[in-house]
C-alpha cells in the first residue's frame, strides 16, 4: 500500500495558483524529498497532505485515509515536525511530550515508556526536566522530532527539518533521521531546498511554479541529466584532444586548464583510457552530477536563483493560519 | 539507501491508536486544564501580581475611602462592602489573563500543536475556559483567606457558595477572553481591547460603589453589564452573612431590578451561565473558522 497518493491536487489563492494538479505517490516505507525553491508549492502541499488547508480540487489519501473526508485519521497517523518551533518554551521537555502524549490519545499504560525511548533516540533523555526555553535551535528540532515520533505516526511529515541549524546540527539531524528509518515502521516525507540533503532520500520530487517536474531516485535524476565530466592533465592537450577523438570518438575541449570531456560512467571509462589514450596522464578526475545540475537542468534556473524569484507562499500560509 | 528488513528492526513499542471517543476529548480536555495549571504554577510572578493589586485595592483605597463614607454607611467597614467587589475583580483579571495565553500560544507556535491533533476544537477551548476558570478559583482563595481581615465570617456555606460563584464567572469571563482571542495575533492587541472591554465593565458592575441611587443613565448601564449578575451574588452571599442595619443594608446591597422587580440570584446565575455557555459556542466556531 502507498503511504500518500495524490491525484490532480490542486490549490489556488484568489487567482493565484499555488498548486496546479499535481500528481504522485509515496510508497510505504521509503523517505520521499519534496524539492524546490521557496514559493514552489512545497508547504501548500504538505499542508494539504496534513490537514491544515482545505484542497481547492483533486484528492488525496494519506495512511489510508481521505485528507478531507477523514480528517481526524489523519491526523491520528501523521507526525508533524514545522518550520517555526511549535513547542511550549515554559514547559519542560518531557512535559511537551505528555501534552502530546494525551492530546493523540496514547494508551496510558506506554505513555512513559515512549517518551523515553523517542528522548532516547535524539539523545535528549538526560535533559527531560529542562524547561525548553533553554535549549538550543538544533536541541528544539530534536524535541520536535521526538515528539511527531510519539504516537507511531505511519507518515512523519517533515516541513525543511533543517533549516536555520548549522552543519553539525543538520548531520546529527540526519543521523536521527536514518536511524528512525531502521527503528520504526515508518514513511518520511519531508521537503527541503538543501540539495545536498537530497540525497539522502529514496526518491525525490522536484516542484517549480506549482507544477511537479520530475520524480525519480536522486541517482536516476542524476543519471538522466547525463554523463560524468572528466578532467585530465596531461603533458600535451592537443595530442590528448586529438588521440580522443580518434580512439575513442570523444569531443574534448579545455577547460579551466584541463581536458574535459562527458561519459557516460565515469569510473569505468578511466581505465579504459589510461591503456589506450597512449599518451602519459598525470592526473585525472571524474566528478558526477550534483543535485543541483539536475535542478538546474529541469528548471533552467538554480535553487538560489528561483528563490529570489517572486512568490513567497511561505508568507501567505503565515496570514492564512 | 534500502528500505530495512523489518526482522532486523529493534523491538519498538509500537503505539497503535484507539478510536477516537468522548473519552479521548475528556482527555484533550484534561491536559489542556493541566497545561494552564501547570504554566501558572511556574509563574510566581504573574501569581504575585495578579495578589498585590486586590490588596492595594481593598485596604489602601478601601481604607482611605473608607474614612470618607464612614458617616453615610453607619455599622458597616467600606471594605466589607468592597469585599466581594475585590473577589470579582481578582477573578475577573486572572480569567481574562488566562483567555490572553491562547493569543501567545498563537505567538509563540504552540497553538498549531494543538490544532493540529486530532481532537475537536471544542475540547481544546472547553479545556482552556476550565483551566482559566480553575487558575481564577486557586486566586480568588487567596482573597478568600483575607475574608476575617475585613469582618466577614469564615462561614463553611458562604465560603463553598463564594467558590461556585467565582468558577461560574471565571468561565464565563474566560470564554468572553477566548473569543475575542480566537482570531487576534498579537499580545498587544489583545491587552489594548481587554482593557477597553474590562475596565467600564468593572466600573459599572457594583464592584467599587453601590448601584443603589444612581442616576438613571448609569442604572441602565450597570443593568445591561453582564458583570453586574456576576458581582450581585457574591455580595448578596456575603451580606446574608452579616448583620447590617436594614438602613445600610438597602444602600450597599440594593440588588439588580428590572423595572420594579427583583432579580432573585439564581436567575442572575442563570444568566451568568447561559452567556458563558454562548460565549464558549461562539469561542469554538471561531477556532472552527479560522483553520
Amino acid at each position: 500500500m502507498s503511504a500518500v497518493t495524490v491525484k490532480d491536487l490542486t490549490k489556488t489563492y484568489g487567482k493565484v495558483e499555488a498548486v496546479k494538479g499535481i500528481d504522485f505517490e509515496v510508497r510505504s516505507g521509503e523517505v520521499f524529498g519534496f524539492l524546490g525553491p521557496n514559493g514552489a508549492g512545497k508547504t501548500t502541499t504538505i499542508s494539504m497532505l496534513c490537514t491544515l488547508v482545505n484542497p481547492t480540487g483533486g484528492s488525496a489519501t494519506v495512511a489510508g485515509h481521505d485528507v478531507v473526508r477523514e480528517r481526524d485519521q489523519v491526523r491520528q497517523n501523521i507526525g508533524l515536525v514545522f518550520q517555526d518551533p511549535t513547542l511550549d518554551g515554559y514547559l519542560t521537555a518531557e512535559q511537551n511530550l505528555r501534552f502530546h502524549a494525551e492530546l493523540y490519545g496514547v494508551p496510558k499504560p506506554l505513555v512513559a515508556g515512549r517518551i523515553q525511548q523517542v528522548m532516547e533516540m535524539v539523545a535528549l533523555w538526560d535533559r527531560k526536566d529542562a524547561k525548553v526555553m533553554t535549549f538550543s535551535g538544533g536541541m528544539k528540532r530534536r524535541l520536535e522530532i521526538a515528539r511527531g515520533l510519539l504516537h507511531s505516526p505511519r507518515v512523519l511529515f517533515l516541513d525543511e527539518p533543517t533549516v536555520g541549524l548549522d552543519p553539525q546540527t543538520r548531520a546529527a539531524i540526519w543521523g536521527y533521521i536514518n536511524k528512525l528509518r531502521h527503528r520504526e515502521d515508518i514513511t518520511i516525507f519531508m521537503t527541503t531546498h538543501y540539495m545536498d540533503e537530497a540525497e539522502y532520500c529514496d526518491r525525490i520530487a522536484i516542484i517549480d511554479h506549482g507544477e511537479i517536474v520530475v520524480i525519480d531516485s536522486p541517482e536516476a535524476l542524476k543519471a538522466s541529466v547525463g554523463k560524468d565530466r572528466v578532467q585530465i592533465h596531461t603533458g600535451d592537450d592537443d595530442t590528448a584532444i586529438t588521440a580522443l577523438s580518434e580512439r575513442f570518438g570523444i569531443e574534448a575541449a579545455v577547460h579551466e586548464g584541463a581536458v574535459t570531456f562527458a561519459v557516460a560512467s565515469g569510473e569505468e571509462f578511466v581505465p579504459r583510457l589510461f591503456a589506450e589514450l597512449g599518451l602519459p596522464i598525470r592526473a585525472v578526475s571524474v566528478s558526477r552530477p550534483s543535485l543541483d545540475d539536475v535542478f538546474m537542468s529541469y528548471t533552467g534556473s538554480t535553487i538560489r536563483d528561483a528563490e529570489s524569484g517572486t512568490g513567497n507562499e511561505w508568507m501567505k500560509a503565515m496570514v492564512r493560519r | 539507501m534500502t528500505t530495512t528488513d523489518p526482522s532486523t528492526r529493534d523491538d519498538v513499542v509500537s503505539v497503535r491508536m484507539p478510536a477516537r471517543g468522548l473519552a479521548h476529548d475528556l482527555r484533550a480536555i484534561k491536559v489542556v486544564l493541566h497545561r494552564e495549571m501547570l504554566r501558572f504554577v511556574n509563574d510566581r510572578t504573574r501569581m504575585l501580581s495578579m495578589l498585590i493589586q486586590p490588596v492595594l485595592w481593598l485596604f489602601v483605597m478601601g481604607t482611605g475611602l473608607g474614612t470618607l463614607v464612614r458617616g453615610s454607611i453607619p455599622g458597616v467597614d467600606y471594605r466589607t462592602f468592597m469585599y466581594p467587589g475585590m473577589i470579582s475583580m481578582t477573578v475577573i483579571m486572572t480569567a481574562m489573563f488566562s483567555a490572553g495565553s491562547i493569543v501567545w500560544d498563537r505567538e509563540f507556535g504552540f497553538l498549531r500543536e494543538m490544532l493540529v491533533a486530532p481532537v475537536s476544537r471544542g475540547s481544546i477551548v472547553v479545556g482552556k475556559c476550565l483551566g482559566g476558570a480553575v487558575v481564577a478559583v486557586g486566586q480568588g482563595v487567596v482573597i478568600l483567606a483575607m475574608a476575617g481581615l475585613v469582618g466577614v465570617p469564615y462561614s463553611p456555606g458562604l465560603m463553598v457558595t463564594l467558590l461556585a460563584e467565582m468558577f461560574l464567572a471565571a468561565f464565563t469571563i474566560t470564554a468572553f477572553g477566548v473569543t475575542l482571542a480566537a482570531r487576534m495575533r498579537n499580545m498587544q492587541t489583545f491587552f489594548g481591547l481587554m482593557q477597553m472591554a474590562i475596565m467600564p465593565m468593572m466600573f459599572l458592575s457594583g464592584a467599587m460603589f453601590p448601584l443603589a441611587n444612581l442616576p438613571s443613565w448609569l442604572h441602565v448601564l450597570t443593568t445591561v453589564n453582564p458583570l453586574t449578575y456576576a458581582v450581585d451574588p457574591m455580595r448578596q452571599a456575603v451580606f446574608s452573612h452579616l448583620s447590617v442595619p436594614a438602613q445600610a443594608q438597602a444602600v450597599l446591597n440594593p440588588g439588580v431590578r428590572w423595572f420594579d422587580w427583583q432579580v432573585p440570584v439564581p436567575v442572575e446565575l442563570g444568566l451568568i451561565a447561559l452567556i458563558g455557555l454562548t460565549l464558549l459556542g461562539l469561542a469554538v466556531a471561531q477556532f472552527r473558522k479560522a483553520e
